[in-house]
């Protein structure tokens, strides 16, 4: 196996807030100190890029020291926050952007497909835009045509093949598109969180279609994403990033799992990470599982999962419910109320109960996020609030006659 | 894993933040070349998308103004036209400089234009202005046929029309519009992508700048002390060069077409560099 890509060092930084009269002279002096061999005094300052609290300079590392390699043949997974540095560092990869310092090798050819649909002109058709899109993204016009009835084929369009696409539903608009990436000779191909679009079906041909490139194909592919079960399935490797700075990599599976277990929290949940319509009204404080107070608990499968949800309420409400998701390998596995109808809640401390019976879950990594519901709330017929990805507990294995290590899938079915 | 690395030697690729000045990537260029073909193609197509007549368009634009140029500047304003027909006189100098105009203006928002591409996938930056050209070009040779009618028509209601050898030179001065246009374009598209500033100046910048270009007037009309700052504009010797070519009306300075030859080559490669220069970080601060 060789090496298909070699980071060295990359960082890249970035000048935040705006650009106006203030930063010309700013740029000046950048480039007299420039001029005179000097370093770039904006540079200087290292600060890690973390986004919630303010740093001194207005220069960020958006990604720092970045040293990897790449497999040929491999499937990378990229994974880590919001502004963690991903897409920064794709865009260095498909050649969008230069790093500030550091260097990036690569063998073979790079296709990068960082939107879907980069270039796609609305006036023209169908056919014509295959082929712009096509050799935009680096094909030659004879390996489209060689890729031309397949890809129509993949996007399943031939009916419209010659209409404008500004006349396509946003499905097919999609679906096009892809089809045309998919299809790219390159030796690596760059995927950024594409699949989001489309709908389930197409994700899961598009997801078929990419393990395809790897597998079979033998080509090279990052792929970052926030689903994590579809980085479980589709890569070997996986890298993690943690504000700018490369926090983990080993095999994805590992990954997936650092990335959960470094991330989540352990439990208390601070304000900023609620979204919702009345936030106003009401706050989640703390999650606990079977009365621990610690971070990722491992709970056995003879054992309920008893969830607690702690929080305050600032205004009372006629029909008030907590809900809560879980989730493993990025798959939701259900979404539940605390009770069956809603009831009205009072200002004041409140704490609610989830409970999930012993031997249902198998053994594995869960993720929880929590939220709520309010009908009737200010004229509006739904009123909502969540906090995301709050939580995470583990069901270790255990062997007992009612969890049977042969069983596969999700959870177990209780027999009654 | 040191053996993998001594047998890793041969990239093909290498992603770095300084480049050699001068490597233009002009092999990058030419393995795109299909690409520039399609959006010269894409370009042309989409402008008479949805329009009855199309392509005929490209010829009301330059009637148009050919008549009202006529009227205003040779009927009230008595400007002369050196005897060449008013109405042949003005369609040389609009067609000419919509073509430079042209250029230029969509060369100098290149990065603006197609920020949203650019930001999303790399492909050589230089197949946008190269295919700006190209389009414009196509643009102009349409228009041109317009002009070969006209002419054909003044010859036979008796003008004295005198195509010369310089006409020779015709694709020569169309190469050095376009270059010219081109280079004095990315030169502004890289100085506006951190920097809107010269934008406002490019809008109302270019209208001026015809007329310090003998468009409306010819160079023997314009008052002898400022004749030569209106040479100094590399366009002046190329305009005056062409309708001279086609018509024999007005002179041919030797001297004041190779300044323009050297003025546009300069910019042109000056506008290669700066815009090599740019294009690797420019989706940082546009």
């Amino acid at each position: 196996m060789s090496i298909a890509i070699k980071a060295e060092n990359i960082s890249k930084a970035y000048q935040i807030g705006e650009f106006s009269t203030g930063t010309l002279t700013r740029d000046i002096e950048r480039w007299w100190a420039l001029l005179r061999g000097k370093e770039d005094p904006f540079l200087r300052i290292g600060e890690t890029n973390d986004r919630s609290s303010k740093g001194g300079s207005d220069i960020v590392w958006s990604l720092k020291d970045i040293n990897f390699d790449i497999q040929q043949g491999d499937a990378v997974g990229i994974i880590g926050r919001n502004g963690a540095g991903k897409s920064t560092l794709l865009k260095i990869l498909s050649r969008v952007t230069t790093p500030t310092t550091g260097s990036v090798k690569v063998k073979g050819r790079i296709a990068s497909l960082l939107e879907v649909g980069t270039g796609f002109h609305p006036e023209l058709t169908g056919r014509e835009n295959i082929f712009l899109n096509g050799a935009i993204l680096g094909m030659r016009k004879h390996e489209i045509k060689k890729h031309f009835d397949a890809i129509v084929d993949f996007a399943g369009v031939e009916r419209y093949v010659d209409t404008p696409v500004k006349r396509y539903s946003s499905g097919m608009y999609v679906r096009l598109a892809f089809a045309v990436a998919a299809h790219l000779e390159s030796e690596i191909l760059i995927v950024d969180e594409v699949l989001a679009v489309g709908d389930a079906e197409f994700q899961k041909k598009c997801l078929g279609k990419m393990g395809d490139v790897s597998q079979n194909e033998g080509r090279t592919v990052l792929f970052v994403s926030h689903n994590m079960g579809a980085v479980n399935q589709l890569c070997k490797k996986g890298i993690l990033l943690k504000n700018g700075q490369l926090a983990f990599s080993d095999t994805a599976e590992k990954t997936v799992r650092e990335y959960l277990r470094s991330e989540v929290g352990n439990g208390m949940i601070s304000s900023k990470s609620i979204v919702g319509t009345f936030t106003d009204k009401i706050t989640f404080k703390r999650v606990s599982i079977n009365g621990i107070l610690d971070s990722q608990p491992s709970v056995k499968p003879s054992e309920k999962v008893d969830i607690k949800i702690e929080g305050t309420c600032f205004k009372s409400m006629d029909a008030f419910r907590v809900n809560l998701s879980l989730y493993k390998d990025g798959i939701r596995i259900f979404t539940a109320h605390d009770t069956h109808s809603p009831y009205s809640i009072e200002t004041g401390e409140f704490q609610k109960h989830i409970i999930i019976p012993e031997y249902l879950l198998r053994p594995g990594e869960y993720l929880i996020s929590i939220g709520g519901h309010c009908a009737g709330y200010e004229n509006s017929s739904m009123d909502w609030i969540f906090a995301s990805e709050v939580f995470s507990f583990n069901i270790i294995e255990e062997w007992s006659p009612n969890n049977d290590f042969n069983g596969a899938g999700l959870i177990n079915l209780p027999l009654i | 894993m040191n053996n993998t690395l001594t047998t890793d030697t041969n990239w093909d690729l290498e992603i770095k933040p300084h480049d050699n000045l001068f490597n233009l990537h002009l092999k990058d260029v030419w393995s795109y070349r299909d690409l520039l073909l399609l959006l010269v193609r894409r370009d042309f197509v989409s402008f008479y998308k949805q329009t009855i007549f199309g392509p005929v368009w490209l010829f009301v634009q330059p009637i148009f103004t050919t008549i009202t140029f006529t009227i205003v500047f040779s009927k009230l304003a008595k400007i002369s036209t050196e005897d060449i027909p008013a109405p042949l006189f003005y369609l040389t100098g609009n067609i000419a400089w919509n073509y430079f105009s042209d250029c230029l203006n969509k060369s100098s928002s290149v990065f603006r234009d197609n920020a949203s591409i650019f930001g999303k996938v790399y492909f050589p930056r230089l197949i946008m202005p190269i295919s700006i050209v190209i389009s414009n070009l196509i643009r102009f040779g349409i228009q041109f046929l317009l002009f070969l009618c006209m002419m054909v028509y003044f010859a036979f209601q008796g003008h004295p029309l005198h195509p010369n050898l310089y006409v020779l030179l015709f694709p020569v001065i169309i190469l050095l519009m376009a270059i010219l246009g081109l280079g004095l374009g990315m030169i502004i598209s890289a100085m506006t992508t951190k920097y809107r500033d010269l934008t406002f100046l490019m809008g109302f910048g270019v209208q001026l700048l015809m007329y310090a270009t003998p468009i409306i007037y010819p160079l023997s009309a314009a008052p002898a002390r400022y004749r030569a700052y209106i040479s100094l504009n590399p366009l002046s010797g190329l305009i005056e060069t062409f309708r001279y070519g086609f018509t024999g009306k007005g002179e041919f300075f030797v001297g004041a077409f190779m300044y323009s030859v050297a003025a546009s080559i300069v910019l042109f490669l000056l506008g290669l560099i700066v815009f090599n220069r740019v294009e690797k970080t420019f989706v940082d601060t546009v």
